[in-house]
């Protein structure tokens, strides 16, 4: 098991290096920040000035070196707009984009699971349909275009609900419930396919011969069986609701990760974005490790088997 | 659970597989005929009568749809806050909806797919390689990879064509990496390896036109995704912007005027819903059509 583990995490690791490598050469590799930074009125000895500052004029390779050098000691550098450190600002927008993520994951778990269950059970069927139609429609739609229409309805139409901002318990229902509707189409998608499989097989018609109750069937014998793709799907789904909530905080005004990342691209803070897409792919990164090990614990084939 | 086929349901095999691709190509013919038609009313446009899309008339401005009280027929679905016609705006704005996405698709497909031939086909430390590479990408929430390149790039169109590219290629070259480690083992493609036909001939003659319905499934669903990541980015004020017209870009201005006239934000959020479902039960019908097995990707 501490194989598996370790094999995990050392490839977990080349993983997030080499995203951070791409996002790297991607973001310097063959235009000029500090051009950027200035904006079009800058003459070239400014930009000159600025790239010597920045360490911009050095050569690529040696700027990735020194930046990686700087990453392992969790030094992200500091804002150039702020002038503080990044990685305080990314650290102090943490909290709402966590609390966000996770009731948007519990109402997805919540909605997806009973309805992924309802829809295996009755194949074919009203649930099933509405189920199917209402995840395709979920994937078709700009997610936030989805919250605008939620604040046209619920805050301006109706006056039930906030739209958005960080101040009362009830804010975060709306951004949420946009938020979710991704995670829970995925998670009652996969809880039907996984349950439906399941729900073939040879122990449950013995459960059924043996007469045991139908709900405890689906809900004790069923569904811990088809349990695994799930944790898998929500683990993933988390790392994108952590890091893609991006559209859904702006329509909101939610101060989160998404918000800082636009705030700071609208300041040219460029050391700052490439702050975000580190913490963002770290975030993505442990998550899938954590469901790796966490799927390994719970499936005894996996924590026993060969190592994949 | 399991229930038996009834004898009047149970065909040939032969004959059931002809009605399904019967079936699968009425739905293909019924999903892809509004597409075309939407994209034909988009290009149309400027010779449909309407206003200019960019001609402002500030005593027209925010006049609701024609259906609402206010509204008038000469401005259908009613103008912005500069009084610029919404319709209008929302068919050229289709056109380079439409100019982006494709582009987007095809500049993440060509690299996507050759990466992932290669590495299916040839496996070895190139594709130890390549999968990584594709895992890394993965790894990158897309919208921030997005910000990241617009941050240090600027914003223009062939950067906006770079970033959706990001958006599908590990996909192409994930998926077709798997199809063409299977195809290797294949007795036909054994047979010419053993033959001694060349390795380029045998990727691009063979295991390429096997692979193409696979492709044409993924590069359909593709259309959909790309849709939504430009709508996305041009909603945050990262993509199109001002004097180009596209429904991300129209519903960024509509943003602003949701509470006074929420039709300028509504109509472009739903053409592209409805665009991007038509798209994506096309590349359902077309999946169900090229591998009656029904794989997800």
């Amino acid at each position: 098991m501490l194989r598996v583990v370790l094999g995990r995490t050392v490839s977990g690791l080349v993983t997030l290096l080499l995203a951070i490598t791409i996002a790297f050469f991607l973001a310097r590799g063959t235009g000029s920040p500090a051009e950027q930074i200035l904006g079009d009125g800058a003459t070239p000895q400014q930009i000159a000035d600025l790239e010597r500052h920045l360490g911009l004029d050095r050569p690529l390779l040696v700027q990735y070196v020194d930046y990686l050098g700087h990453l392992v000691t969790f030094d992200l550098g500091d804002s150039l707009r702020y002038h503080a450190s990044n990685l305080d600002l990314i650290t102090s927008r943490m909290p709402a984009s966590f609390t966000l993520a996770l009731v948007a994951m519990l109402i997805a778990v919540v909605v997806g699971i009973p309805l992924g269950i309802l829809a295996a059970r009755h194949e074919g069927g009203l649930i099933d349909r509405i189920a199917s139609g209402g995840a395709l429609l979920g994937q078709s739609m700009p997610l936030f275009w989805l919250g605008l229409m939620l604040i046209l309805i619920f805050s301006v139409e109706l006056g039930w609900l906030p739209a958005g901002q960080f101040n009362s318990p009830s804010s975060v229902i709306l951004p949420a419930l946009t938020l979710s509707t991704l995670p829970t189409a995925q998670i009652a998608r996969l809880t039907r396919s996984s349950m439906g499989e399941v729900l073939g097989a040879g122990f449950i018609t013995a459960a059924e011969a043996r007469g045991i109750a139908r709900w405890r069937i689906t809900l004790v014998h069923a569904f811990r069986s088809a349990s695994l793709p799930v944790v898998t799907v929500v683990g993933l789904q988390a790392g994108m609701l952590l890091s893609g909530a991006v559209t859904v905080e702006y329509v909101f005004g939610w101060p989160g990760l998404g918000t800082l990342a636009l705030q700071a691209v609208q300041a040219r803070d460029f050391t700052l974005v490439q702050g975000i897409v580190v913490v963002g792919a770290t975030i993505f990164v442990l998550i899938n490790l954590a469901v790796d090990v966490l799927y390994g614990l719970v499936d005894p084939r996996i924590r026993e088997g060969a190592s994949a | 659970m399991t229930e038996l086929v009834t004898p009047s349901t149970a065909a040939t095999p032969a004959a059931r597989t002809k009605a399904v691709k019967a079936r699968g190509n009425g739905a293909i013919i019924a999903l892809g005929l509004p597409l075309v038609l939407i994209a034909a009313a988009c290009l149309l446009a400027p010779w449909l009568g309407l206003p200019d899309p960019r001609a402002q008339d500030l005593n027209a401005s925010q006049i609701p749809p024609a259906w609402l009280s206010g509204g008038d027929w000469s401005h259908p679905l009613g103008t912005d806050q500069l009084g610029r016609d919404v319709l209008a705006r929302l068919l050229s704005g289709g056109v380079l909806t439409f100019v982006l996405a494709i582009a987007g698709v095809l500049a993440g497909a060509i690299p996507g797919i050759a990466l992932g031939l290669v590495a299916g086909y040839r496996r070895g430390w190139v594709d130890v390689a390549v999968s990584r590479l594709v895992e890394a990408q993965l790894a990158l929430p897309f919208i921030l990879l997005a910000i990241a390149i617009i941050a240090a790039r600027g914003r223009s169109l062939p950067v906006l064509v770079l970033v959706l590219a990001m958006v599908g290629w590990a996909q192409y070259a994930r998926v077709i990496r798997a199809e063409a480690m299977s195809l290797r083992e294949q007795p036909f493609i054994l047979g010419l390896r053993f033959a001694g036909a060349p390795t380029r001939r045998i990727m691009l003659a063979h295991i390429l036109p096997n692979v193409a319905g696979t492709v044409t499934v993924l590069a359909t669903l593709q259309l959909g995704t790309i849709i939504l990541a430009e709508s996305a980015l041009s909603f945050l004020g990262l993509g199109v912007a001002a004097p180009d017209i596209s429904w991300g870009a129209m519903l960024s201005e509509g943003r602003d005027q949701l509470t006074s006239a929420w039709w300028i934000a509504a109509f472009p959020g739903l053409a592209i819903t409805v665009v991007v479902l038509l798209v994506n039960l096309l590349g359902d019908a077309l999946r169900s059509r090229f591998d009656p097995k029904k794989k997800r990707f």
